[in-house]
């Protein structure tokens, strides 16, 4: 090979690795039942501190994707923390992750629609994408392993809970 | 409409309540920052954004801007809620600078093989060309059957 084939061949390659960066460095990841959980250390939300899903490993962890100009999220918070209030003497607990938000909104939010529930708060898409997220709120059942046992991309209301979510962490799956 | 005027009113108290209050002089204005960032849900400009999350973003810009924050001050505070992509051209410095250099980069290439091929082409084109047999006539047979084809298509 010639020098100048070479330097043409180094030239294309440049350009195709470029073109694969910006696809995948744009693309959400797509996430399916019994992958493992996109985890990350993050800020706790008021804060101080830092917290990840894998600290509840051992336990069910229902995540909830929700931001502070989401209206179904409000509507949601409450359901989620008497989830929580219900099952957490039983292993389970559910940890709230603010995308797409800024802090001071994310902490009036939570002063509107208190949650005990560990609070986390993800700087712009990053966890959002993670999750192969397409909007907010979105809930994602974890189970004591820190695989997805369900992926629900839509409010979760006390039907569903019931109905799809407990039956899971009554059946151990 | 009653969430416009909602927002219209928020922007209207954001700008001026503050910046009355603390005797403060904005820096820049909302329309020339929302000119400049992205609403990052919606992936437009926030100026044409009107989604929830953009209100929202507008309202934060508006109290930054009232605060007289500068526009640089006011993009690294939006990224650093945001992160990176509510701005709406990369930043020069890191690996976003790429998305300058590189364009600039393959029209100098583009431009350097452009001039080494045309100077090669003309250089080929002035060169005599020697001892070749294309364009020697055809002798004997071949030369026969040349008139032959000719003759046969003379007009």
């Amino acid at each position: 090979m010639g020098a100048r084939s070479f330097i043409a061949f180094l030239a294309v390659l440049a350009v195709v690795g470029l073109l694969a960066f910006g696809l995948l460095s744009k693309g959400n990841v797509k996430i399916a039942v019994g992958d493992p959980v996109p985890d990350k250390v993050l800020p706790a939300l008021p804060g101080p501190g830092h917290g990840s899903i894998s600290e509840h490993r051992g336990h069910w962890v229902l995540v909830n994707l929700w931001a502070s100009w989401c209206i179904p999220c409000g509507e949601e918070a409450p359901v989620l923390e008497r989830f929580f209030r219900r099952h957490r003497t039983r292993g389970v607990t559910v940890v709230g992750i603010d995308v797409q938000d800024n802090h001071d909104d994310a902490v009036a939010f939570l002063r509107d629609h208190p949650t005990t529930y560990p609070q986390l708060r993800s700087v712009g898409n990053e966890r959002s994408a993670a999750f192969g997220s397409i909007g907010v709120p979105e809930n994602f059942l974890v189970n004591p392993r820190g695989r997805l046992a369900l992926i629900w991309r839509r409010p979760v209301d006390d039907r569903i809970l019931r109905e799809r979510v407990a039956p899971l962490i009554e059946g151990g799956k | 409409m009653r969430r416009r005027a909602t927002l219209a009113a928020a922007l209207v108290l954001g700008l001026l309540v503050p910046t009355v209050a603390a005797g403060v002089t904005p820096q820049t204005t909302v329309t020339a920052i929302e000119g400049e960032v992205m609403c990052p849900i919606c992936g437009t400009l926030l100026e044409l954004s009107d989604s929830p999350q953009a209100q929202r973003e507008k309202v934060y810009v508006a109290r930054l801007v009232a605060a007289g924050e500068t526009t640089a001050e006011i993009k690294d505070e939006l990224v650093a809620q945001y992160g990176p992509a509510v701005l709406a051209l990369p930043r020069a410095s890191g690996f976003d600078l790429t998305a300058y250099l590189v364009p600039v980069l393959a029209i100098l290439v583009a431009v350097l093989i452009l001039a080494f091929s045309v100077t090669r082409w003309r250089r080929d084109g002035q060169r005599p060309v020697s001892g070749g047999t294309a364009t020697a006539a055809p002798h004997g047979a071949d030369a026969e059957r040349l008139e032959a084809d000719l003759s046969r298509y003379d007009l």
